[in-house]
Protein backbone atom coordinates (compact mmCIF):
# COMPACT_ATOMS: atom_id res chain seq x y z
CA UNK A 1 0.00 0.00 0.00
CA UNK A 2 2.05 3.29 -1.30
CA UNK A 3 -1.55 5.76 -1.67
CA UNK A 4 -1.50 6.08 1.59
CA UNK A 5 2.06 7.68 1.74
CA UNK A 6 0.46 10.84 -0.38
CA UNK A 7 -1.50 11.98 1.73
CA UNK A 8 -1.05 13.84 4.75
CA UNK A 9 -4.56 13.38 6.52
CA UNK A 10 -3.67 9.82 5.76
CA UNK A 11 -0.47 9.76 7.27
CA UNK A 12 -2.22 10.95 10.64
CA UNK A 13 -4.65 8.56 9.90
CA UNK A 14 -2.94 5.79 9.79
CA UNK A 15 -0.62 6.86 12.84
CA UNK A 16 -3.21 7.02 15.04
CA UNK A 17 -4.49 3.75 13.95
CA UNK A 18 -1.15 2.40 14.12
CA UNK A 19 -1.12 3.78 17.68
CA UNK A 20 -4.52 2.14 18.67
CA UNK A 21 -3.73 -1.34 17.74
CA UNK A 22 -0.25 -0.98 19.02
CA UNK A 23 -2.54 -0.44 22.92
CA UNK A 24 -2.40 -4.25 22.82
CA UNK A 25 0.83 -4.54 22.67
CA UNK A 26 1.72 -1.95 25.39
CA UNK A 27 -0.96 -3.11 27.58
CA UNK A 28 1.21 -6.87 27.52
CA UNK A 29 4.32 -5.37 27.98
CA UNK A 30 2.82 -2.98 31.07
CA UNK A 31 1.23 -5.63 33.11
CA UNK A 32 3.99 -7.90 32.67
CA UNK A 33 6.45 -5.23 33.67
CA UNK A 34 4.55 -3.79 36.37
CA UNK A 35 3.57 -7.31 37.98
CA UNK A 36 7.24 -7.87 37.98
CA UNK A 37 8.04 -4.60 39.48
CA UNK A 38 5.64 -4.97 42.29
CA UNK A 39 6.61 -8.44 43.34
CA UNK A 40 10.59 -7.41 43.36
CA UNK A 41 10.38 -7.34 47.06
CA UNK A 42 9.09 -10.83 47.18
CA UNK A 43 11.29 -11.99 44.10
CA UNK A 44 13.98 -11.04 46.65
CA UNK A 45 12.77 -12.42 49.34
CA UNK A 46 11.53 -16.01 48.17
CA UNK A 47 13.48 -16.21 44.62
CA UNK A 48 11.62 -18.63 42.01
CA UNK A 49 12.08 -21.88 42.82
CA UNK A 50 11.48 -21.73 46.67
CA UNK A 51 8.33 -19.32 46.21
CA UNK A 52 6.89 -22.00 43.56
CA UNK A 53 7.66 -25.01 46.09
CA UNK A 54 7.01 -23.79 49.20
CA UNK A 55 3.54 -24.71 50.79
CA UNK A 56 3.64 -21.90 53.36
CA UNK A 57 1.00 -19.61 53.06
CA UNK A 58 1.57 -17.37 56.27
CA UNK A 59 0.87 -13.48 56.70
CA UNK A 60 1.42 -13.33 60.39
CA UNK A 61 5.48 -14.86 59.97
CA UNK A 62 5.24 -13.18 56.51
CA UNK A 63 6.41 -16.29 54.46
CA UNK A 64 4.89 -17.19 51.50
CA UNK A 65 4.63 -19.39 48.98
CA UNK A 66 2.63 -20.24 46.17
CA UNK A 67 2.28 -23.83 45.51
CA UNK A 68 -0.72 -24.98 47.75
CA UNK A 69 -2.53 -21.69 45.27
CA UNK A 70 -1.41 -23.69 42.21
CA UNK A 71 -2.50 -26.68 43.38
CA UNK A 72 -5.66 -25.44 43.73
CA UNK A 73 -5.66 -24.16 40.73
CA UNK A 74 -4.30 -27.30 38.66
CA UNK A 75 -6.91 -29.82 40.75
CA UNK A 76 -9.90 -27.89 40.03
CA UNK A 77 -9.45 -26.34 36.59
CA UNK A 78 -8.04 -30.34 35.76
CA UNK A 79 -11.10 -32.02 37.56
CA UNK A 80 -13.85 -29.39 35.55
CA UNK A 81 -12.06 -30.30 32.56
CA UNK A 82 -12.72 -33.99 33.04
CA UNK A 83 -16.60 -33.19 33.82
CA UNK A 84 -16.54 -30.44 30.67
CA UNK A 85 -15.16 -32.61 27.90
CA UNK A 86 -16.90 -35.05 27.58
CA UNK A 87 -20.29 -33.11 27.84
CA UNK A 88 -18.82 -30.83 25.34
CA UNK A 89 -18.36 -32.89 22.73
CA UNK A 90 -21.39 -34.75 23.23
CA UNK A 91 -23.16 -31.68 22.60
CA UNK A 92 -21.18 -31.11 19.90
CA UNK A 93 -21.98 -34.33 18.10
CA UNK A 94 -25.44 -34.07 19.31
CA UNK A 95 -26.13 -30.60 17.48
CA UNK A 96 -24.14 -31.46 14.06
CA UNK A 97 -24.73 -35.01 13.35
CA UNK A 98 -27.78 -35.89 15.71
CA UNK A 99 -30.37 -33.32 16.18
CA UNK A 100 -32.99 -32.48 13.47
CA UNK A 101 -32.20 -29.51 11.40
CA UNK A 102 -35.48 -27.22 13.15
CA UNK A 103 -33.70 -28.10 16.83
CA UNK A 104 -29.61 -26.95 15.19
CA UNK A 105 -30.66 -23.55 15.51
CA UNK A 106 -32.07 -22.48 18.99
CA UNK A 107 -29.88 -25.44 20.90
CA UNK A 108 -26.43 -23.17 19.48
CA UNK A 109 -28.50 -20.08 20.62
CA UNK A 110 -28.73 -21.59 23.64
CA UNK A 111 -25.03 -23.03 24.33
CA UNK A 112 -23.96 -19.38 23.62
CA UNK A 113 -25.95 -17.75 25.75
CA UNK A 114 -25.15 -20.31 28.61
CA UNK A 115 -21.62 -19.18 27.37
CA UNK A 116 -22.66 -15.15 28.08
CA UNK A 117 -23.81 -15.77 31.66
CA UNK A 118 -21.16 -13.51 33.82
CA UNK A 119 -19.21 -15.92 36.00
CA UNK A 120 -20.14 -14.05 38.74
CA UNK A 121 -23.82 -15.63 38.52
CA UNK A 122 -22.92 -19.10 38.36
CA UNK A 123 -20.84 -18.42 41.11
CA UNK A 124 -23.66 -17.15 43.18
CA UNK A 125 -25.81 -20.13 42.11
CA UNK A 126 -23.31 -22.52 43.22
CA UNK A 127 -23.19 -20.68 46.31
CA UNK A 128 -27.14 -20.56 47.11
CA UNK A 129 -28.21 -23.52 44.85
CA UNK A 130 -25.68 -26.25 43.78
CA UNK A 131 -23.61 -26.16 46.99
CA UNK A 132 -26.36 -27.56 49.47
CA UNK A 133 -27.18 -29.90 47.19
CA UNK A 134 -23.95 -31.35 46.39
CA UNK A 135 -23.67 -31.05 50.38
CA UNK A 136 -26.87 -32.90 51.68
CA UNK A 137 -27.23 -35.52 49.17
CA UNK A 138 -24.10 -35.83 46.30
CA UNK A 139 -21.23 -35.96 48.56
CA UNK A 140 -22.67 -38.51 50.98
CA UNK A 141 -24.14 -40.28 48.62
CA UNK A 142 -20.37 -40.82 46.43
CA UNK A 143 -19.17 -41.39 50.05
CA UNK A 144 -21.07 -44.07 50.65
CA UNK A 145 -20.47 -45.96 47.22
CA UNK A 146 -16.77 -45.01 47.53
CA UNK A 147 -16.54 -46.61 51.52
CA UNK A 148 -14.00 -48.72 52.02
CA UNK A 149 -12.71 -48.77 48.35
CA UNK A 150 -9.07 -47.83 48.79
CA UNK A 151 -7.82 -44.46 47.40
CA UNK A 152 -11.47 -43.62 46.44
CA UNK A 153 -12.47 -43.13 50.19
CA UNK A 154 -9.28 -40.95 50.14
CA UNK A 155 -10.43 -38.88 47.73
CA UNK A 156 -14.08 -38.35 49.45
CA UNK A 157 -12.70 -38.71 53.23
CA UNK A 158 -13.69 -35.45 55.24
CA UNK A 159 -17.31 -33.96 55.95
CA UNK A 160 -19.66 -33.05 53.37
CA UNK A 161 -20.21 -29.42 53.38
CA UNK A 162 -20.60 -28.40 50.33
CA UNK A 163 -18.18 -25.36 50.13
CA UNK A 164 -15.08 -27.53 48.67
CA UNK A 165 -12.72 -28.91 45.78
CA UNK A 166 -15.60 -30.80 44.32
CA UNK A 167 -18.52 -28.09 43.55
CA UNK A 168 -16.13 -25.31 42.93
CA UNK A 169 -14.90 -27.94 39.71
CA UNK A 170 -18.33 -28.47 39.19
CA UNK A 171 -19.33 -24.83 38.57
CA UNK A 172 -16.18 -24.79 36.67
CA UNK A 173 -17.23 -27.39 34.48
CA UNK A 174 -20.58 -25.92 33.97
CA UNK A 175 -19.25 -22.79 33.16
CA UNK A 176 -16.37 -24.08 30.35
CA UNK A 177 -19.06 -26.49 28.81
CA UNK A 178 -20.66 -24.15 26.53
CA UNK A 179 -17.02 -22.54 25.54
CA UNK A 180 -15.94 -25.58 24.75
CA UNK A 181 -19.46 -26.92 23.04
CA UNK A 182 -19.31 -24.13 21.12
CA UNK A 183 -15.29 -24.74 19.48
CA UNK A 184 -16.17 -27.96 18.88
CA UNK A 185 -19.31 -27.54 17.27
CA UNK A 186 -17.59 -25.38 14.33
CA UNK A 187 -14.64 -27.39 13.85
CA UNK A 188 -16.90 -30.35 13.63
CA UNK A 189 -19.00 -28.34 11.02
CA UNK A 190 -16.06 -27.75 8.75
CA UNK A 191 -15.55 -31.57 7.99
CA UNK A 192 -16.43 -31.65 4.37
CA UNK A 193 -19.96 -33.10 3.50
CA UNK A 194 -18.80 -35.29 0.58
CA UNK A 195 -16.41 -37.14 3.21
CA UNK A 196 -19.02 -37.79 5.32
CA UNK A 197 -21.27 -38.99 2.76
CA UNK A 198 -18.33 -40.86 1.34
CA UNK A 199 -17.81 -43.08 4.53
CA UNK A 200 -21.74 -43.46 4.67
CA UNK A 201 -22.01 -44.57 1.11
CA UNK A 202 -19.59 -47.58 2.14
CA UNK A 203 -22.03 -48.93 5.11
CA UNK A 204 -20.54 -47.09 7.92
CA UNK A 205 -22.96 -46.28 10.70
CA UNK A 206 -23.44 -42.57 12.10
CA UNK A 207 -21.17 -43.31 15.02
CA UNK A 208 -18.38 -44.55 13.05
CA UNK A 209 -18.81 -41.65 10.84
CA UNK A 210 -18.27 -39.33 13.53
CA UNK A 211 -15.59 -41.45 15.20
CA UNK A 212 -13.30 -41.94 12.10
CA UNK A 213 -14.20 -39.17 10.07
CA UNK A 214 -15.31 -36.23 11.56
CA UNK A 215 -13.23 -36.15 15.14
CA UNK A 216 -9.71 -36.98 13.17
CA UNK A 217 -10.64 -34.72 10.50
CA UNK A 218 -11.13 -31.78 13.45
CA UNK A 219 -8.75 -33.27 16.32
CA UNK A 220 -6.97 -29.93 15.73
CA UNK A 221 -9.65 -27.40 16.32
CA UNK A 222 -11.28 -29.61 18.92
CA UNK A 223 -7.69 -30.01 20.96
CA UNK A 224 -7.52 -26.08 20.36
CA UNK A 225 -10.60 -25.89 21.87
CA UNK A 226 -10.18 -27.85 24.73
CA UNK A 227 -6.62 -25.82 25.80
CA UNK A 228 -8.45 -22.79 25.39
CA UNK A 229 -11.23 -23.68 27.62
CA UNK A 230 -7.97 -24.91 30.44
CA UNK A 231 -6.27 -21.45 29.59
CA UNK A 232 -10.22 -19.89 30.55
CA UNK A 233 -10.75 -22.03 33.70
CA UNK A 234 -7.31 -21.27 35.15
CA UNK A 235 -8.20 -17.88 35.42
CA UNK A 236 -11.51 -17.69 36.25
CA UNK A 237 -12.15 -16.45 39.44
CA UNK A 238 -16.06 -15.68 40.55
CA UNK A 239 -17.35 -18.59 39.56
CA UNK A 240 -15.05 -20.82 42.24
CA UNK A 241 -14.56 -17.72 44.61
CA UNK A 242 -17.92 -18.67 46.43
CA UNK A 243 -17.43 -22.47 47.08
CA UNK A 244 -14.15 -23.24 47.32
CA UNK A 245 -13.36 -21.70 50.71
CA UNK A 246 -10.30 -20.24 51.09
CA UNK A 247 -7.55 -22.57 52.83
CA UNK A 248 -4.60 -22.87 52.05
CA UNK A 249 -3.51 -26.30 52.94
CA UNK A 250 -2.77 -29.53 50.59
CA UNK A 251 -5.23 -31.88 50.72
CA UNK A 252 -5.95 -35.23 49.25
CA UNK A 253 -9.77 -35.37 49.60
CA UNK A 254 -11.92 -33.10 47.51
CA UNK A 255 -14.51 -32.65 50.07
CA UNK A 256 -11.92 -29.95 51.62
CA UNK A 257 -12.02 -26.78 50.58
CA UNK A 258 -8.57 -25.46 48.80
CA UNK A 259 -7.45 -22.21 47.40
CA UNK A 260 -6.67 -21.46 43.96
CA UNK A 261 -4.26 -18.33 42.73
CA UNK A 262 -7.59 -16.38 41.36
CA UNK A 263 -9.29 -16.60 44.89
CA UNK A 264 -6.58 -15.47 46.97
CA UNK A 265 -6.45 -12.97 44.98
CA UNK A 266 -9.72 -12.07 45.38
CA UNK A 267 -9.84 -12.77 48.40
CA UNK A 268 -6.58 -11.37 50.35
CA UNK A 269 -5.72 -8.64 47.74
CA UNK A 270 -7.51 -5.56 49.53
CA UNK A 271 -6.63 -6.64 52.85
CA UNK A 272 -2.38 -7.49 52.73
CA UNK A 273 -1.46 -5.18 55.01
CA UNK A 274 2.49 -5.65 54.55
CA UNK A 275 4.59 -4.82 52.19
CA UNK A 276 6.08 -8.41 51.49
CA UNK A 277 2.16 -9.36 51.93
CA UNK A 278 1.03 -7.26 48.80
CA UNK A 279 4.20 -8.37 46.96
CA UNK A 280 3.35 -11.89 47.45
CA UNK A 281 -0.25 -11.73 46.13
CA UNK A 282 1.92 -9.35 43.12
CA UNK A 283 3.97 -12.43 42.56
CA UNK A 284 0.87 -14.78 42.48
CA UNK A 285 -0.68 -12.91 39.74
CA UNK A 286 2.95 -12.63 38.09
CA UNK A 287 2.98 -16.59 37.97
CA UNK A 288 -0.96 -16.73 37.08
CA UNK A 289 -0.21 -14.63 33.98
CA UNK A 290 2.55 -16.35 32.33
CA UNK A 291 0.78 -19.63 33.17
CA UNK A 292 -2.64 -18.52 31.59
CA UNK A 293 -0.51 -16.76 28.77
CA UNK A 294 1.46 -19.74 27.64
CA UNK A 295 -1.53 -21.88 28.08
CA UNK A 296 -3.79 -19.67 25.40
CA UNK A 297 -0.89 -18.95 23.08
CA UNK A 298 -0.30 -23.01 23.01
CA UNK A 299 -4.19 -22.98 22.35
CA UNK A 300 -4.08 -20.22 19.51
CA UNK A 301 -0.90 -21.96 18.18
CA UNK A 302 -3.48 -25.30 17.67
CA UNK A 303 -6.49 -23.44 16.18
CA UNK A 304 -4.32 -21.29 13.49
CA UNK A 305 -2.56 -24.44 12.28
CA UNK A 306 -6.31 -26.22 12.04
CA UNK A 307 -7.42 -23.14 10.52
CA UNK A 308 -5.06 -23.35 8.02
CA UNK A 309 -5.50 -26.69 7.65
CA UNK A 310 -8.73 -26.24 6.27
CA UNK A 311 -8.44 -23.67 4.20
CA UNK A 312 -6.29 -25.35 2.15
CA UNK B 1 -25.21 -61.76 17.22
CA UNK B 2 -23.78 -60.37 13.80
CA UNK B 3 -21.24 -58.02 13.73
CA UNK B 4 -23.54 -55.32 11.56
CA UNK B 5 -25.83 -55.98 14.75
CA UNK B 6 -22.96 -55.36 17.04
CA UNK B 7 -22.01 -52.11 14.99
CA UNK B 8 -25.35 -50.59 15.27
CA UNK B 9 -25.76 -51.45 18.98
CA UNK B 10 -22.45 -49.19 19.31
CA UNK B 11 -23.40 -46.72 17.13
CA UNK B 12 -27.02 -46.38 18.70
CA UNK B 13 -25.13 -46.53 22.34
CA UNK B 14 -22.71 -43.28 21.74
CA UNK B 15 -25.28 -41.39 19.99
CA UNK B 16 -27.36 -41.88 22.64
CA UNK B 17 -24.72 -40.85 25.45
CA UNK B 18 -24.09 -37.90 23.32
CA UNK B 19 -28.15 -36.48 23.36
CA UNK B 20 -27.65 -37.57 26.66
CA UNK B 21 -24.99 -35.37 27.10
CA UNK B 22 -26.88 -32.33 25.13
CA UNK B 23 -29.74 -32.43 27.22
CA UNK B 24 -27.36 -32.28 30.48
CA UNK B 25 -25.75 -29.45 29.44
CA UNK B 26 -28.89 -27.87 28.36
CA UNK B 27 -30.75 -28.35 32.06
CA UNK B 28 -27.98 -26.57 33.57
CA UNK B 29 -29.01 -23.93 31.71
CA UNK B 30 -32.58 -23.76 32.11
CA UNK B 31 -31.77 -24.76 36.00
CA UNK B 32 -29.67 -21.49 36.33
CA UNK B 33 -31.76 -19.36 34.27
CA UNK B 34 -34.99 -20.63 36.09
CA UNK B 35 -33.58 -19.74 39.53
CA UNK B 36 -32.18 -16.54 38.86
CA UNK B 37 -35.46 -15.25 37.56
CA UNK B 38 -37.66 -17.16 40.24
CA UNK B 39 -35.61 -15.74 42.68
CA UNK B 40 -35.01 -12.23 41.09
CA UNK B 41 -38.64 -11.57 40.08
CA UNK B 42 -39.46 -12.71 44.28
CA UNK B 43 -36.92 -10.14 45.40
CA UNK B 44 -37.50 -7.51 42.73
CA UNK B 45 -39.43 -3.69 43.65
CA UNK B 46 -39.42 -0.43 42.60
CA UNK B 47 -37.69 0.51 46.10
CA UNK B 48 -34.79 -1.43 44.85
CA UNK B 49 -33.86 1.38 42.14
CA UNK B 50 -34.75 4.75 43.73
CA UNK B 51 -33.22 3.82 47.51
CA UNK B 52 -29.75 3.39 48.77
CA UNK B 53 -28.74 0.65 50.78
CA UNK B 54 -29.65 0.38 54.47
CA UNK B 55 -27.30 -0.13 57.06
CA UNK B 56 -26.13 -3.63 57.47
CA UNK B 57 -28.73 -5.86 59.05
CA UNK B 58 -31.53 -3.44 58.94
CA UNK B 59 -34.64 -4.22 56.42
CA UNK B 60 -35.49 -2.01 53.36
CA UNK B 61 -33.11 -0.30 51.34
CA UNK B 62 -31.90 -0.40 47.33
CA UNK B 63 -29.16 -0.62 45.30
CA UNK B 64 -29.73 3.17 43.81
CA UNK B 65 -25.91 3.56 43.97
CA UNK B 66 -24.94 0.10 42.34
CA UNK B 67 -27.30 0.63 39.66
CA UNK B 68 -26.01 4.11 38.98
CA UNK B 69 -22.33 3.11 39.20
CA UNK B 70 -22.36 0.61 37.36
CA UNK B 71 -23.70 2.11 34.43
CA UNK B 72 -21.20 5.00 34.79
CA UNK B 73 -18.70 2.44 35.09
CA UNK B 74 -19.23 0.52 31.90
CA UNK B 75 -20.15 4.14 30.24
CA UNK B 76 -16.96 5.59 31.05
CA UNK B 77 -15.26 1.86 30.10
CA UNK B 78 -17.40 1.87 26.59
CA UNK B 79 -16.19 5.67 25.41
CA UNK B 80 -12.61 4.77 26.00
CA UNK B 81 -12.32 1.27 24.91
CA UNK B 82 -14.87 1.32 21.82
CA UNK B 83 -12.49 4.07 20.03
CA UNK B 84 -9.51 2.37 20.62
CA UNK B 85 -10.32 -0.72 19.20
CA UNK B 86 -12.64 0.20 16.33
CA UNK B 87 -9.25 2.49 15.46
CA UNK B 88 -6.79 -0.65 16.35
CA UNK B 89 -8.91 -2.86 14.26
CA UNK B 90 -8.41 -0.55 11.50
CA UNK B 91 -5.30 -0.57 11.67
CA UNK B 92 -4.70 -4.17 11.61
CA UNK B 93 -7.48 -4.87 8.53
CA UNK B 94 -6.56 -1.45 6.42
CA UNK B 95 -3.21 -0.38 6.43
CA UNK B 96 -1.27 -3.23 7.77
CA UNK B 97 -3.65 -5.77 6.00
CA UNK B 98 -1.32 -9.17 5.36
CA UNK B 99 1.28 -8.00 7.34
CA UNK B 100 3.56 -9.41 10.03
CA UNK B 101 2.31 -6.85 12.45
CA UNK B 102 -0.70 -7.21 12.14
CA UNK B 103 -1.06 -11.21 12.31
CA UNK B 104 1.28 -10.48 15.70
CA UNK B 105 -1.57 -8.20 16.73
CA UNK B 106 -4.38 -10.01 16.09
CA UNK B 107 -2.94 -13.03 17.31
CA UNK B 108 -2.33 -11.02 20.96
CA UNK B 109 -5.30 -9.56 20.90
CA UNK B 110 -6.51 -13.12 21.10
CA UNK B 111 -4.78 -14.11 23.89
CA UNK B 112 -5.55 -10.79 26.00
CA UNK B 113 -9.54 -11.84 25.51
CA UNK B 114 -9.19 -14.73 27.66
CA UNK B 115 -6.03 -13.46 29.94
CA UNK B 116 -7.93 -13.53 33.66
CA UNK B 117 -8.89 -10.40 34.48
CA UNK B 118 -8.67 -10.51 37.38
CA UNK B 119 -4.99 -9.93 36.74
CA UNK B 120 -5.61 -6.73 34.76
CA UNK B 121 -7.49 -5.93 38.12
CA UNK B 122 -4.24 -6.01 39.87
CA UNK B 123 -2.29 -4.05 37.25
CA UNK B 124 -4.46 -1.07 37.08
CA UNK B 125 -4.13 -1.30 41.10
CA UNK B 126 -0.69 -0.46 40.68
CA UNK B 127 -0.62 1.91 38.25
CA UNK B 128 -4.23 3.79 39.34
CA UNK B 129 -5.06 3.01 42.86
CA UNK B 130 -2.03 2.97 44.50
CA UNK B 131 -0.41 6.40 43.74
CA UNK B 132 -3.89 8.58 44.14
CA UNK B 133 -3.76 6.57 47.62
CA UNK B 134 -7.66 5.04 47.72
CA UNK B 135 -10.09 2.98 45.05
CA UNK B 136 -11.47 4.97 42.78
CA UNK B 137 -14.62 4.54 39.49
CA UNK B 138 -11.80 5.59 36.84
CA UNK B 139 -9.61 2.70 37.74
CA UNK B 140 -12.78 0.37 37.51
CA UNK B 141 -13.79 2.26 34.00
CA UNK B 142 -10.21 1.84 32.63
CA UNK B 143 -9.47 -1.70 33.80
CA UNK B 144 -12.66 -2.74 31.91
CA UNK B 145 -11.83 -0.66 28.94
CA UNK B 146 -8.32 -2.88 28.64
CA UNK B 147 -10.72 -6.20 29.08
CA UNK B 148 -12.61 -4.28 25.94
CA UNK B 149 -10.39 -3.42 23.72
CA UNK B 150 -8.60 -6.58 22.44
CA UNK B 151 -12.56 -7.91 22.01
CA UNK B 152 -13.92 -4.77 20.15
CA UNK B 153 -10.27 -4.68 18.00
CA UNK B 154 -10.59 -8.40 16.59
CA UNK B 155 -14.82 -8.14 15.45
CA UNK B 156 -13.88 -4.89 13.62
CA UNK B 157 -11.18 -6.88 12.00
CA UNK B 158 -13.16 -9.40 10.62
CA UNK B 159 -15.99 -6.77 9.71
CA UNK B 160 -13.75 -4.65 7.72
CA UNK B 161 -12.10 -7.72 6.02
CA UNK B 162 -15.69 -9.30 4.78
CA UNK B 163 -16.10 -5.53 2.85
CA UNK B 164 -14.72 -6.54 -0.37
CA UNK B 165 -11.84 -5.48 -2.12
CA UNK B 166 -12.98 -4.02 -5.04
CA UNK B 167 -15.62 -1.82 -3.33
CA UNK B 168 -12.24 -0.37 -2.31
CA UNK B 169 -10.66 0.05 -5.31
CA UNK B 170 -14.08 1.41 -6.95
CA UNK B 171 -13.19 4.15 -4.71
CA UNK B 172 -9.57 4.44 -5.18
CA UNK B 173 -10.37 4.90 -9.05
CA UNK B 174 -12.25 7.87 -8.20
CA UNK B 175 -9.20 9.61 -6.32
CA UNK B 176 -10.06 8.87 -3.10
CA UNK B 177 -7.17 8.98 -0.27
CA UNK B 178 -6.81 5.82 1.65
CA UNK B 179 -8.71 7.47 4.94
CA UNK B 180 -11.47 8.68 3.28
CA UNK B 181 -11.86 5.05 1.59
CA UNK B 182 -11.84 3.45 5.11
CA UNK B 183 -14.33 6.31 6.46
CA UNK B 184 -17.05 6.95 3.56
CA UNK B 185 -16.93 3.74 1.96
CA UNK B 186 -15.22 0.50 4.37
CA UNK B 187 -16.88 2.09 7.85
CA UNK B 188 -20.30 2.26 6.12
CA UNK B 189 -20.17 -1.05 4.86
CA UNK B 190 -19.59 -2.89 8.30
CA UNK B 191 -20.80 -0.68 10.73
CA UNK B 192 -24.03 -3.15 11.31
CA UNK B 193 -20.92 -5.41 12.07
CA UNK B 194 -18.98 -3.41 14.17
CA UNK B 195 -21.68 -2.08 16.35
CA UNK B 196 -22.82 -5.60 17.10
CA UNK B 197 -19.21 -6.41 17.92
CA UNK B 198 -19.48 -3.37 20.68
CA UNK B 199 -22.88 -4.79 21.69
CA UNK B 200 -21.21 -8.18 22.89
CA UNK B 201 -18.20 -6.54 23.92
CA UNK B 202 -20.34 -4.12 26.58
CA UNK B 203 -22.34 -7.49 27.49
CA UNK B 204 -18.52 -8.85 27.94
CA UNK B 205 -17.69 -6.19 30.84
CA UNK B 206 -20.81 -5.60 32.74
CA UNK B 207 -20.69 -8.81 34.02
CA UNK B 208 -16.82 -8.49 34.89
CA UNK B 209 -16.60 -9.04 38.69
CA UNK B 210 -12.46 -9.53 39.23
CA UNK B 211 -11.13 -6.46 37.77
CA UNK B 212 -13.22 -4.14 39.45
CA UNK B 213 -12.89 -5.71 42.99
CA UNK B 214 -9.78 -3.88 43.72
CA UNK B 215 -10.25 -0.67 41.64
CA UNK B 216 -13.29 0.70 41.92
CA UNK B 217 -14.38 -1.07 45.10
CA UNK B 218 -17.25 -0.64 46.26
CA UNK B 219 -19.14 2.38 48.13
CA UNK B 220 -22.33 2.13 50.83
CA UNK B 221 -23.48 5.59 49.84
CA UNK B 222 -24.57 7.07 46.50
CA UNK B 223 -21.99 9.11 44.54
CA UNK B 224 -21.31 10.44 40.89
CA UNK B 225 -17.65 11.21 41.83
CA UNK B 226 -15.43 8.63 39.96
CA UNK B 227 -12.89 10.01 41.88
CA UNK B 228 -14.14 8.00 44.81
CA UNK B 229 -14.23 4.61 45.33
CA UNK B 230 -17.75 3.56 43.37
CA UNK B 231 -20.17 0.64 43.96
CA UNK B 232 -20.70 -1.69 40.96
CA UNK B 233 -23.77 -3.93 40.93
CA UNK B 234 -21.35 -7.23 40.14
CA UNK B 235 -19.09 -6.49 43.53
CA UNK B 236 -22.24 -5.90 45.32
CA UNK B 237 -23.52 -9.41 44.12
CA UNK B 238 -20.12 -10.52 45.54
CA UNK B 239 -20.52 -8.59 49.18
CA UNK B 240 -23.95 -9.60 49.58
CA UNK B 241 -23.98 -13.07 48.26
CA UNK B 242 -21.29 -13.72 50.57
CA UNK B 243 -22.91 -12.04 53.98
CA UNK B 244 -24.89 -12.95 56.75
CA UNK B 245 -28.20 -11.03 55.98
CA UNK B 246 -31.37 -12.65 54.38
CA UNK B 247 -32.28 -9.35 53.86
CA UNK B 248 -28.82 -9.32 51.48
CA UNK B 249 -29.03 -12.40 49.78
CA UNK B 250 -32.12 -11.40 48.62
CA UNK B 251 -31.18 -8.33 47.35
CA UNK B 252 -28.15 -10.23 45.15
CA UNK B 253 -30.60 -12.41 43.25
CA UNK B 254 -32.24 -9.33 42.46
CA UNK B 255 -29.20 -7.55 40.99
CA UNK B 256 -28.19 -10.98 39.45
CA UNK B 257 -31.64 -10.79 37.73
CA UNK B 258 -31.61 -7.46 36.79
CA UNK B 259 -27.98 -8.09 35.07
CA UNK B 260 -28.78 -11.33 33.66
CA UNK B 261 -31.21 -10.19 31.87
CA UNK B 262 -29.51 -7.16 30.52
CA UNK B 263 -26.88 -9.26 29.24
CA UNK B 264 -29.02 -12.13 27.18
CA UNK B 265 -30.92 -9.12 25.91
CA UNK B 266 -28.14 -7.27 24.33
CA UNK B 267 -26.52 -10.63 23.53
CA UNK B 268 -29.90 -12.12 21.98
CA UNK B 269 -29.57 -8.90 20.21
CA UNK B 270 -26.27 -8.79 18.98
CA UNK B 271 -26.92 -12.28 17.46
CA UNK B 272 -30.19 -11.24 15.88
CA UNK B 273 -28.55 -8.46 14.25
CA UNK B 274 -25.71 -10.44 12.89
CA UNK B 275 -28.14 -13.35 11.61
CA UNK B 276 -30.26 -10.54 9.88
CA UNK B 277 -27.37 -8.50 8.07
CA UNK B 278 -25.61 -11.58 7.06
CA UNK B 279 -27.49 -14.21 5.88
Amino acid sequence: MIIYRKNFFDLIFSFITAIASLSVVLFIIGIIYVLISESSLAINKFGVIKFLTSTDWDPVRESFGALTNIYGTVITTGLSLMIAIPAAIGIAIFVTEISPNFLKGPIGMAIELLAAIPSIIYGMWGLFTLSPIMGNHIEPFLKKITAGVPLADTLFSGTPMGIDILTASVILSIMIIPFTASISRDSFNLTPAVVKESAYALGATKWEVVKNVVLPYSKLGVFGGIVLSLGRALGETMAVAFVLGNNHRITTSLLDAAATITVTLANEFTEADKDIYLSSLFYLALVLFVLSFITLAIAKLFLLKAERKYSR
Amino acid sequence: MTREQMRKIESGIALTLSTLAAFVGLFWLFFILGDVLVHGMKALNPGLFINDPAPPGVEGGGLRNAFVGQLLITLCATLMGVPVGVLGGTFIAEYARGRKIARIISVLSDIMVSVPSIVIGTFIYAILVKPVGHFNGWSGAVALAIIMIPVVLRTTEDMLSLVSWTLREAAFALGAPYYKVIMQVVYRGAATGILTGILLSIARVAGETAPLLFTSFNNAFFTLNMKQPMSSLTVTIFQYAMGPYDNWHTQAWAAAFVITIFILLVTILGRLIIRWRYR
